[in-house]
């Protein structure tokens, strides 16, 4: 085992551990030898993996995320860069090592890959085989892993005989059977339907938090990286363009496709009747719309009627959405009030003291 | 016409030719299968980027076998006389045929074997990758039991096609039922008896053929209702 000293806990004497996953400028070439017809998957990727967190990583088809995530556990081999999982170095060990370190690291899969000639137990039971567990061991780690998916009375079933949100359960229990300390999931969750979606990845956070299993997930869907993400990286053209706390990201996305990631998701964008009308100039008689935005604390403060009051204004309500990511509130109130500029003045500085971002957008007649 | 085929001599004959067409057919079926299926799984997992990447032996091996696919069986029989008498001791008679069924079986099931384990999901195979199974892990735990159910149809294939042959093998005094139906019912004008022989084949090919598709059904886990 090639151990890295950098990522060894003494070599931190400060409070921030090592992540337990590290990309090392990591890039990914296939093809064309000598640099002809060679297509970069991935350009100098650097991302760290905190142990314990669930990082998502999203991207569109084709932007790098399976050939990213396949790098972990060493299905690809990346053509410069470094890939250290828990102190090893993966890009650095030979195939028999690498089959080692694998146990460490489980994987489900879109199409959840299920065995079809395995029932539930023996799909759960094959990365045990694989690492030479006897009989009894295999027996005695089964049926908890199928009971702790919900599934200890479908050992009997082939896949045939599930449903997909309960092959996506066997896949999850296998993944787990070795006791590993990283779980990849590639796109677990974008072959079942919102409901399925959602109970698996209520089952994801559940054994994120009672094994400590660190979790890295590529998908195309925002709402998987809402729902259960505590990091999030936004991948594009096989680079990494912008990457940081989910919830932050939401709040502040940066790069224009973070944004186009987040308003497909955050609906804050206006509704096609209205913003076609919306004009950059104030009209005889208009009146102006005005996007309220609060995260955290201020959501729960009753601004809307602090607003009225302080200022005796009416505020008309136009659209409003609140959201929770990671469990923090996350709202924006598009509000209207008649076009006067005084008026208008007072509301954005009243706003901006009760810790509100304000954004005038513009008016309508 | 009848009575003819049902005196003691022709039924003794009929009864003998059948045990022995079954004879060489299992052999050589057996034989073929211990070379064929070695050679199917490896033609299936050699290419370049597969399991066991050898992409230059897998064309060398894939030439050999289409080179023997492609000669005519009848050829085949006579063309390797020498090789016959070295192995089985005579190049008439039920034993001397199997060489040649053997040798037309081995690259036969070779190739419906890759194509059965061709079907197996790749995802499978990233799969077992991906829990740190080994090449040959993939095949014993992963390919070969995914694959039974196409296995089964393309081993009953393989009989068929045997029983085809062996009968063609009669012509040079191979025995079984193709040399009865040829000696008796062609040379000595028995019409009756060529046609019984040509009932017992297809009677044999139909049962053959019904229990390799019932095993393979047996064996399907992936429509169960």
């Amino acid at each position: 085992m090639t151990l890295n000293p950098a990522s060894h806990p003494p070599a931190y004497p400060s409070a921030t551990p090592p992540a337990l996953i590290q990309l090392r400028e990591v890039e990914k070439t296939y093809g064309g030898r000598a640099g002809s017809n060679a297509v970069t998957a991935l350009h100098t990727i650097t991302l760290d993996v905190p142990k314990g967190a669930i990082l998502g990583v999203i991207g569109r088809s084709g932007a790098g995320k399976s050939t990213l995530i396949r790098l972990v556990n060493g299905l690809e081999q990346p053509t410069r860069g470094q890939v250290i999982v828990d102190g090893v170095e993966m890009s650095a060990l030979d195939e028999r090592a690498l089959r080692h370190e694998r146990r460490a690291i489980g994987m489900i899969f879109q199409h959840f890959n299920l065995l079809a000639r395995r029932t539930a137990f023996d799909n759960v039971a094959l990365p045990l085989e694989i690492a030479g567990a006897s009989r009894a061991e295999i027996k005695a780690r089964v049926m908890p892993l199928l009971d702790l998916v919900g599934l200890a009375d479908k050992a009997r079933r082939y896949p045939a005989e599930l449903s997909g949100g309960q092959k996506q359960r066997v896949g999850i229990a296998r993944a787990l059977a070795t006791n590993p300390k990283v779980l990849l999931s590639d796109e677990a969750t974008s072959a079942l339907d919102p409901e399925t979606t959602e109970q698996i990845l209520t089952l994801l956070r559940r054994v994120n938090a009672e094994l400590d299993l660190t979790i890295l997930l590529i998908t195309h869907e925002m709402s998987v990286i809402k729902s259960v993400t505590d990091r999030v990286a936004v991948i594009d053209g096989g680079r990494i363009v912008e990457e940081g706390p989910t919830f932050d990201l939401f709040t502040r996305p940066q790069h224009p496709t973070t944004r186009s990631f987040v308003s497909s998701i955050t609906g804050n964008e206006l509704p096609a009747h209205l913003a076609s009308r919306l004009s950059a100039k104030p009209l005889a008689g208009s009146q102006v719309l005005v996007r309220l935005t609060f995260t955290g604390g201020d959501a729960s403060q009753p601004f809307l009627s602090v607003l009225t009051r302080k200022l005796d204004i009416d505020l008309g309500i136009i659209q409003g959405n609140v959201d929770y990511i990671g469990g923090h509130p996350f709202g924006t109130l598009v509000v209207s009030t008649p076009a006067d500029q005084n008026c208008l003045q007072a509301l954005t500085d009243a706003s901006r003291d009760l810790g509100l971002h304000v954004e005038v957008l513009g008016y309508v007649a | 016409m009848w009575p003819d085929v049902f005196s003691p001599q022709i039924l003794n004959l009929l009864i003998s030719s059948f045990g022995q067409t079954l004879w060489m057919v299992g052999v050589s079926g057996l034989i073929g299968s211990l070379i064929g299926i070695p050679l199917g799984v490896f033609l299936a997992t050699s290419r370049s980027g597969e399991l066991f990447a050898a992409p230059w032996v897998n064309s060398v091996l894939g030439l050999i076998v289409n080179a023997a696919r492609s000669t005519p069986f009848i050829i085949l029989v006579v063309a390797i006389v020498p090789l016959t008498r070295f192995l089985a001791g005579t190049s008439i008679g039920t034993k001397a045929a199997i060489v040649p069924l053997t040798i037309a079986a081995a690259p036969f099931i070779a190739r419906v074997i890759e194509g059965a384990i061709r079907g197996v999901d790749q995802g499978l195979i990233e799969a077992a990758r991906s829990m740190g199974a080994t090449p040959l892990q993939i095949v014993r735990k992963v390919l070969l039991p995914e694959a039974l159910p196409a296995i089964t149809l393309a081993l009953t294939l393989t009989v068929v096609s045997l029983i085809g042959y062996s009968a063609m093998v009669g012509a040079v005094g191979g025995g079984g039922l193709g040399d009865l139906g040829i000696r008796f019912g062609y040379q000595r004008f028995m019409p009756d008896v060529m046609l019984t022989v040509v009932l017992v084949l297809i009677i044999l090919v139909q049962g053959v053929q019904s229990l390799g598709d019932f095993l393979a059904r047996r064996f399907d886990k992936r429509s169960r209702f």
